[in-house]
């Protein structure tokens, strides 16, 4: 393919109504949530199906901002990227809903408890780990914020989400072994080594190639 | 917080227990007694009388062979029972897959007739029950028992059945008969689930003698007057209502006596976590998750009951006064 003659998917990405559509369907998940709230279906256990709903899609959120980079320079579709940010921000608002249930559901909104749990168990720490991995990744999400960091800085800070993301797996791999099924969160874990191994790939090649060139510049200067 | 601890079957404090309706209902009940106590006491009568026959008529489809029962109030709380709904489609049964819902919807492949049980081990008469002779052999109770998971959520439920002591009694204990496991069915092609390895087949769970002739332990065949649906463990299953749930094993086909603690399922799979005793503790919680508090299913109310505040756990989940001196002098953080 020509870089001159972008193809149909690279112009159907860059259509207006894509940033729209994905920000719809980012709230589906939400919306249906709300919907079987109001029609008295969320199941014996509402708490569950709320707490482990927003965490599951929290996730799978984040795990899908951790694809884009790579679907990008798989495909080429660089117009991909336009879609980054927001579903990170959504990963985040998913997170913090998830957050806000677990304090306020099974809390019922006192610090104290909450801090007790978040002490006593690794699993709960993981996941406040995560969320407060996070936050300063959605504060300094804006244009506005990148150019007061600087791109190279505000990248560095944004590395942070490779960490966000093993520790979020981590949370829920170690909240499915309370049921001795971790099949799920392997999955999660497996899909999540790929997307961040597949980095490590390409910084690997990309410094060899460096390393080759200029070797090879240094022979050519010799010769 | 006037927190009463150990008073047997009574809850702590009502107004953390107590559905709003019907705790806008006692308010009128005091009313009432106000002017009359012998008023009073009529209408806390009826009031439980009606409740009961409410959640029947809520759930209870009356598909199930009924169960001739006689109320054992002297065992029952007197809390609401937990609509039958919730009690037969949010059910932990791993044979039938790991969801909550996955047993109400596979669990039809059980075929529980005909159906044995044997009884073995350091016993003097080993013997093999039919469930027919197993239903007659004492007289079956109605017992409303509160029931609390170790995932941190509770029901009420009206359980039919007689003390597991029975049993035990009949087959003669020998003097070597320390403990007691149960051991549930193993047939992958009417138990799906158990095609898995998540945990080892079949499922086995046990207790100390002391606790299985417990009067509370009780051999249970069936709730909400009907014979068990087969998702809760028919044809008969294990309740001992002061532990938690996972320690109540389902559709049992062997009961052994034994000299040695038996290592269940679950202190198999995950040994951090879940101890042989598995008494209701809420200071101690070894797995991931706090035991303080627990989230009463089947309170309706906006959302599903979604912002009902969740009620504080009770030691041996308030069965204290009845079996406490079992554990005299342990340390229940190490023997969780």
């Amino acid at each position: 393919m020509t870089p001159s003659a972008p193809s149909l998917a690279r112009r159907l990405l860059r259509h207006k109504v894509v940033k729209p559509a994905v920000f719809v369907l980012c709230l589906l998940p939400l919306l249906h949530l709300v919907w079987r709230g109001l029609s008295d279906d969320l199941g014996p256990n509402p708490e569950q199906t709320v707490i482990w709903t927003t965490g599951l899609w929290a996730l799978r959120l984040l795990l899908l901002t951790l694809a884009i980079t790579p679907l990008r320079k798989l495909s080429g579709w660089a117009e991909l990227a336009r879609l980054r940010r927001l579903l990170g921000l959504f990963a985040f608002a998913y997170a913090m809903l998830h957050f806000t249930a677990w304090f306020g559901l099974v809390n019922g909104f006192h610090a104290d408890m909450a801090l007790h749990d978040i002490v006593r168990h690794p699993f709960v720490l993981a996941g406040m780990t995560a969320l407060l991995l996070l936050l300063p990744l959605a504060l300094t999400s804006t244009n506005g914020m990148i150019k007061r960091l600087g791109a190279a800085r505000w990248q560095r800070l944004h590395r942070l989400i490779y960490v966000a993301g093993a520790v979020a797996v981590f949370h829920f791999w170690w909240g499915k072994l309370a049921k001795n099924n971790t099949a799920t969160p392997t999955a999660y874990a497996a899909i999540l080594a790929l997307l961040l191994g597949l980095r490590l790939w390409w910084a690997w090649r990309a410094a060899r190639n460096r390393r080759g060139a200029g070797a090879q510049g240094s022979s050519r200067s010799l010769a | 917080m006037s927190k009463r601890r150990d008073q047997g079957f009574e809850h702590p404090v009502a107004s953390d227990i107590t559905p709003r309706e019907m705790y806008r209902d006692r308010r009128h009940w005091l009313a009432a007694a106000a002017v009359g106590a012998a008023a009073g006491v009529a209408a806390l009568t009826s009031r439980h009388a009606r409740a009961l026959s409410q959640a029947a008529t809520q759930g209870a489809p009356g598909k199930l062979p009924a169960l001739a029962a006689r109320n054992n109030s002297a065992f029952s709380t007197t809390q609401t029972p937990t609509p039958y709904k919730d009690i037969v489609t949010y059910n932990n049964f791993y044979e039938f897959g790991t969801s909550k819902s996955d047993p109400s919807q596979r669990a039809g492949s059980l075929r529980t007739r005909p159906w044995t049980v044997v009884v073995d081990g350091e016993v003097h008469k080993p013997r093999t029950f039919g469930i027919d002779d197993l239903l007659k052999l004492a007289p079956m109770e109605e017992r409303i028992y509160r029931h609390r998971c170790v995932e941190g959520w509770a029901m009420v439920v009206p359980w039919l059945g007689y003390p597991l002591s029975h049993v035990l009694k009949a087959v003669e204990p020998t003097a070597n008969a320390k403990y007691v496991q149960y051991i549930t069915l193993l047939d992958p092609a009417e138990m799906p689930g158990q095609n898995d390895p998540i945990l080892q087949w079949p499922y086995l769970e046990g207790l100390r003698l002391d606790e299985a002739m417990h009067p509370l332990t009780l051999l249970t065949f069936g709730l909400y007057g009907e014979v068990l649906p087969n998702q809760d463990g028919a044809p008969l299953r294990m309740v001992i209502p002061w532990k938690y749930g996972f320690k109540g094993g389902k559709s049992i086909v062997r009961i052994q006596l034994v000299e040695k603690q038996p290592v269940t399922s679950w202190m198999r799979a995950v040994p951090q976590w879940y101890g042989f005793y598995s008494n209701v503790n809420p200071d101690v919680s070894p797995q991931n998750w706090s035991q303080a508090t627990e989230r009463l299913i089947g309170q309706g109310g906006a959302f599903g009951g979604l912002f009902a505040p969740r009620v504080p756990t009770q030691l041996f989940n308030g069965y204290g006064a009845q079996v406490a001196h079992l554990y005299q002098g342990m340390d229940l953080r190490r023997f969780f």
